[in-house]
């Protein structure tokens, strides 16, 4: 019943089987998936995608899986929140918030790709399951493999902060500090992923895993009512996620279910690791790899896999990019909760900060339908807004103590 | 002395199974190009074009080429060249 025809490399255009690959022996490029949209076209529409469930499986002809979800059932189908305060403040007359800072189980987009990840893993035979991660990727692959019955095994550099590694153990896999950094324990899983027949997400499963973050655009389309926003702005790290959405807008042209993709789609990055907008900025083809430094920790990735691609899809669409200070991160997660009352990670900073320069400089009109991408939740990244947000009022127990404080700060 | 070239794993086909050959003074691609004729097909599986390919990394003594004059990069004896495929993947997150 799969709709998938094969991998096949972005490069040079080898093809290769449905196998847990990753990368074109021939010249290393990344592996893609085909599907065979013809056949998709005649057998999904409009129509059946609303009669099910509200999870991200409702659009499972375009996700490389066979059968069954054995994870993320209830993933997906996140909150397309109009954001009308926000959209006042930063002089946007429709704007909306995909939030997946409520993504199931663990809070952030991480759900949607670790969903088709595990259900391929189990499809391919696999009974481990690992990745190399530092936060939002450990928790969905602990939690969702845990809800599917995997051994897992998470790498993480030995040096990450308790909280982050607690919010992985409670899911009780094996967690494997590595005395190193990220760049080192990716190094090291890319060896145990060729030695031990585990199914390593982001690695050996990468190219099915990243198709999860289509649905996340999928979703935007249909909550939008069968359109395509003006435009969209989306964080990159790697750049697969921005590269996806695009991917989903024309995926659901080719099949039939909209007419036409009228979007833009923009890359926020933080300015301590922006290469793939200063490659946009700068015109230029070649990412060059920075070493970042920014608060935006779940975005700081040197090296963008995807840079390239993110780049082709931004330009394809007409779009642009823009990157923000950490202080305008900061300030772009605090106007985003105390607008619209959604707690996002530093991620989330970056996007509205984002969007907010978009504006100003106007690549984005005041009248255009605009969605930002939220991605993952604050609350698992709450030291970032230590000493940046403001204090309680401290008061005696007594009615006499609350006036007297209330009135000297004038707000009574 | 000569340029010591480590070869990864997915190549060492072309050069006889050795992780690591010599090769000759100039930029990163009269280095290869000079390798190829030693170890026909090297060429044309990192570079295309007189350009290194996308998904291939290339260190001298550590530091990615992309940092110093990328394909034309000066080596010289005693330097160390590392050819990596770049991981297509990296998510750090």
């Amino acid at each position: 019943m799969g709709y998938v025809q094969g991998l096949k490399c972005r490069e040079c255009g080898r093809e290769y089987p449905i196998e847990p690959i990753y990368v074109c022996e021939f010249c290393f490029g990344p592996l893609e998936v085909v599907y065979d949209y013809k056949k998709i076209a005649k057998v999904l529409n409009k129509k059946k995608i609303q009669q099910r469930a509200k999870t991200l499986w409702r659009y499972k002809e375009l996700l490389p899986v066979e059968g069954d979800p054995v994870a993320g059932i209830n993933a997906g189908f996140t909150p397309l929140v109009k954001a009308t305060r926000l959209g006042e403040t930063l002089g946007i007359k429709e704007l909306y918030i995909k939030d997946d800072t409520v993504a199931h189980p663990t809070l952030s987009f991480k759900d949607r790709v670790v969903s088709v990840a595990l259900t391929k893993a189990r499809e391919f035979g696999f009974d481990t399951v690992a990745c190399a991660s530092t936060g939002n990727l450990a928790h969905s692959v602990s939690a969702q493999g845990a809800m599917a019955g995997f051994r897992r095994f998470v790498f993480i550099p030995a040096s990450l902060e308790p909280s982050k590694i607690i919010a992985s153990l409670v899911y009780e896999p094996n967690v494997v500090a590595v005395d190193g950094n990220y760049d080192d324990v990716n190094r090291l899983c890319s060896e145990i992923a060729n030695k031990y027949r585990w199914a390593f997400v982001n690695i050996n499963i990468r190219p099915f895993y990243a198709e999860g973050s289509k649905t996340h655009g999928f979703e935007i389309v249909e909550q939008l009512g069968w359109k395509t926003p003006d435009n969209v702005i989306i964080p990159c790290a790697s750049g697969s996620l921005l590269t996806k959405i695009w991917k989903s807008f024309k995926e659901f042209k080719e099949i039939g279910i909209i007419k036409e993709v009228d979007a833009k789609v923009f890359g926020a990055q933080a300015t301590g690791c922006s290469p793939i907008v200063t490659a946009l900025k700068q015109g230029v083809d070649v990412i060059r790899p920075v070493k970042p430094n920014t608060i935006a920790k779940s975005l700081a990735i040197g090296n963008p896999a995807d840079g390239f691609y993110a780049l082709q899809a931004i330009r394809e669409s007409g779009g642009y990019g823009a990157d923000v200070s950490d202080e305008e991160i900061i300030e772009g997660m605090r106007l985003l909760a105390r607008t619209e009352g959604i707690f996002a990670e530093t991620a989330g900073g970056v996007t509205v900060a984002a969007t907010k320069k978009l504006v100003k400089e106007g690549y984005i009109r005041p009248d255009e339908i605009t969605v930002i991408c939220i991605t993952g939740n604050g609350l698992k990244t709450q030291e970032a807004l230590n000493g940046k947000v403001p204090s309680p009022h401290y008061i005696k127990p007594s009615l006499a103590s609350f006036e007297e404080v209330m009135k000297d700060k004038g707000l009574l | 002395m000569a340029v010591k070239v480590k070869i990864p794993t997915p190549l060492q086909r072309l050069t006889n199974g050795k992780d690591e050959v010599e090769g000759k003074a100039g930029t990163i691609i009269e280095l290869i190009t000079d390798l190829d004729q030693k170890y026909p097909g090297l060429m044309e599986r990192i570079s295309e074009g007189g350009k290194i390919r996308r998904f291939v990394n290339i260190y001298v003594n550590e530091e990615d080429i992309r940092f110093l004059q990328a394909e034309n990069t000066t080596v010289k004896d005693g330097d160390e060249v590392s050819i990596v495929p770049a991981i297509a993947g990296g998510s750090l997150k």
